[in-house]
């Protein structure tokens, strides 16, 4: 990797108009799309920036205050922006259907029709539904030239941009006329709307999708995979940009040498992938990009002044080690241990670590994930007593299915039969099946160890949601169902049986979207058990520059998680060699405690 | 003789063939079934979900008396040829049978037994 790549200045010379910012989990998707929305915007082009993530950064990045209408970022002319936010669009959703009956239908029939809108499937049609008029009507971004789309993490892009199609496809093979629409059911109006996105989706010309990747196996086997599935949808106008990249500056540093080697045999183990797309490279920033300054300088391809204040990391507070908090988990007994969190802070190699140290204890472990685009297996390898899932969503749907035609399918006729079949092709299906599935895989925390990897919280927001709503309908509906289904949320809320924890890096933006994740968790009456700060360099005695300005900023976050969010916190190290697999994850417990 | 007609005003559901929601519904399951089959007898068949199309309930006058009196108890509502035929129940395949002075016993026998799985053909 030595000839030098174009930068992201480059690359924003002639964008097409619409550009998806897309990859992993923390690979820094927001600070590339805004850096790019202010550079095109100083350029003179008339820039809307979009976050489709439900746990949007938007704000925090930009510093201001936005909603789902634009919004103009008073430090840069010509730049709006706006959060596709589900529970917003949800709520107006319910009142344009609501609001002209009141008055109308007595208030308890309206109340029915509130709480059965008020599901976690309206809320993401509500969204989806945003976010395909922004994209297949032109009316709706009219007045702007440039259409800028900053997307949750992949797994909830990926089921986001396959909808329009999925929609589609639907009405057009629906036979019978009467099949579940779900809470869309006016979406035969919508369908210009939604062939429109697919359209622009595809047409090269118009949209060129981003993949965000860093020089980190997991990040770039995603992107290859995020890459395939759209290719195949007919988005075909790819780029890639490696965020993150990073040279060491002096070679007799141990820890900056392991990590620009890390790097480079990530993507190594990934040529041909890199060798068929548009590349761009943008090194690692000493600085968290938060604020217009900062994405100015990264459009310019990289700060690379010198910095000022470096080292000084001020007074570190105390922090327990993993193993500690591992001692503490044993003796907590059976239950679920949950790891939540921002996109690429970690989850997954901690949920692995603990699953693969408790198992090394000689105790009976189940790790899985809710995170359609984690590996779990590829994180933890193979170990004795160790045993492994994922809640696969097509795989999940598929068995639901066929459960549903074994059972409430039975007693039909033909005809019923075949209509069944039809209605359970509805996209909400496959809600219902993963959370179904969710349920199960925490049932298994009455006989043992289950350590649950999540997906990234917005995700993860939106199962809990549907937790909720589906807890009240069977709280109302008194039938039949599993117990596991019915114990689903008392089991999330009991704080002896299900431990979260919540993992962040020590920087602004994964801490800010943990505590608002924390206090989401509190409204639905789940107290986390610990925190995590994961890949500190604070204590790593490098001399290097970058790592040394890297480790000093971190202080004021690592703080502000012990003054302002937990009482208890855990710290990782950065390590040296990839953290996966029993000898990888080790590392991870060689720390000790952190001593002020 | 007229064509007959069958008005079902269902309560606030996601979707009314029942496979939304954390579970089947197998009660509605059975009726999207039974209605299908009046319609393949020549009967026109209407289905107004609250949460999705709340017009339906304020514009028929029967229905929104009913309701004004009921509450919300009244759905599901079934309306057969203007009159109310059924308040708060889904009615079975032969009950519907009887209300339209239709023939049943075959349709509702095939219905029952389950065993038929395989397309028809059996």
């Amino acid at each position: 990797m030595s000839a030098a790549r174009e930068g992201l200045a480059g690359f924003l010379e002639s964008p097409t108009r619409f550009l998806f910012f897309t990859g992993k989990g923390g690979v820094g998707k927001t600070s590339l799309a805004c850096a790019s929305a202010v550079a095109l915007a100083e350029r003179g082009k008339r820039v809307l920036l979009v976050s489709t993530d439900p746990a949007s950064n938007l704000d925090e990045v930009l510093g201001v205050r936005l909603g789902s209408r634009p919004t103009a970022i008073p430090e840069v002319p010509r730049l709006w922006a706006l959060n596709i936010d589900p529970a917003a669009a949800a709520a107006a959703y319910r009142e344009k259907l609501v609001g002209p009956y009141r008055g109308k239908l007595p208030e308890a029939v309206l109340k029915g029709m509130e709480e059965q809108l008020s599901g976690a499937c309206t809320m993401e049609i509500a969204a989806f539904d945003e976010f395909s008029r922004l994209l297949g009507q032109p009316e709706a971004t009219a007045d702007f030239e440039q259409v800028i789309f900053d997307t949750a993490p992949t797994g909830h892009t990926l089921r986001l941009m396959k909808l329009p199609s999925a929609w589609t496809g639907f009405l057009e093979e629906n036979t019978t006329g009467n099949s579940c629409l779900g809470p869309l059911a006016g979406l035969e109006k919508q369908r210009v709307v939604y062939e429109g996105a697919v359209a622009a989706l595809a047409e090269g010309e118009r949209t060129t999708l981003v993949l965000v990747s860093r020089a980190q196996r997991a990040a770039l086997a995603e992107a290859e995979r995020t890459s395939g599935e759209l290719w195949a949808l007919g988005v075909r106008n790819q780029r890639l940009i490696l965020n993150g990249v990073f040279r060491a500056s002096c070679p007799g540093d141990e820890l900056a040498v392991a990590l620009e080697r890390r790097g480079a045999e990530a993507l190594r183990a990934k040529a041909d992938f890199l060798g068929r797309l548009p590349l761009s490279e943008v090194p690692l920033q000493r600085h968290n990009l938060v604020g217009i300054p900062a994405l100015r300088r990264l459009a310019r391809d990289g700060d690379r002044e010198v910095g000022s204040g470096e080292g000084e990391v001020g007074p570190l507070p105390a922090l327990e080690s993993l193993s500690s908090l591992v001692d503490d988990l044993e003796r907590g007994g059976p239950g679920v241990i949950m790891t939540m969190g921002k996109g690429g802070v970690g989850k997954t190699t901690l949920a692995a670590a603990i699953a693969v140290e408790l198992a090394r204890r000689g105790l009976p472990v189940h790790l899985s994930t809710t995170d359609p685009a984690a590996h779990v297996a590829a994180a933890a390898g193979r170990v004795e007593g160790l045993t492994l899932s994922r809640i696969d969503p097509e795989a999940e749907t598929k068995a639901y299915v066929e459960q549903v035609m074994a059972t409430a399918g039975k007693t039909l006729d033909a005809n019923g039969r075949a209509m069944l079949e039809e209605d359970l092709r509805s996209p909400c299906t496959e809600e219902i099946a993963v959370f179904r599935a969710f349920a199960r895989v925490v049932g298994r925390g009455q006989d043992g160890f289950v350590v649950l990897d999540t997906a990234p919280t917005g995700h993860t927001l939106l199962l809990l949601d549907a937790t909720e709503s589906y807890h009240r309908e069977i709280a109302r509906k008194n039938s039949d169902m599993p117990e596991e289904v019915r114990q689903l949320l008392p089991r999330l809320r009991d704080g002896q049986f299900t431990r979260v924890l919540v993992v962040t890096l020590p920087e602004a933006t994964p801490v800010h979207e943990a505590a608002a994740l924390q206090a989401d968790l509190r409204r639905a009456q789940i107290e986390p058990f610990a925190w995590v700060i994961n890949q500190s360099f604070a204590e790593s005695r490098s001399s290097d520059p970058l790592l040394v300005a890297r480790g000093a900023g971190e202080a004021r976050f690592i703080r502000e998680v012990v003054e302002r969010h937990s009482k208890r916190a855990a710290w990782v190290p950065w390590v040296t060699e990839e953290p996966a697999g029993p000898e990888g994850l080790r590392q991870l417990f060689a720390a000790a405690a952190m001593t002020p | 003789m007229n064509t007959q007609t069958v008005q079902v005003y269902d309560s606030a559901m996601c979707c009314s063939t029942g496979v939304c929601g954390p579970e089947v519904d197998p009660k509605l399951v059975q009726f999207a079934a039974d209605l299908d089959w009046l319609k393949g007898q020549g009967v026109v068949v209407q289905r107004h979900n609250l949460a999705q199309s709340p017009a339906a309930f304020v514009e028929n006058e029967l229905v929104r008396t009913t309701l004004q009196d009921k509450g919300e108890a009244a759905l599901p509502l079934m309306v057969v040829n203007g009159e109310v035929a059924a308040m708060g129940r889904y009615p079975d395949r032969e009950e519907l049978a009887g209300l339209l002075k239709l023939k049943a016993a075959a349709a509702s026998a095939a219905a029952k037994t389950g065993g038929c799985c395989c397309g028809g053909a059996c």
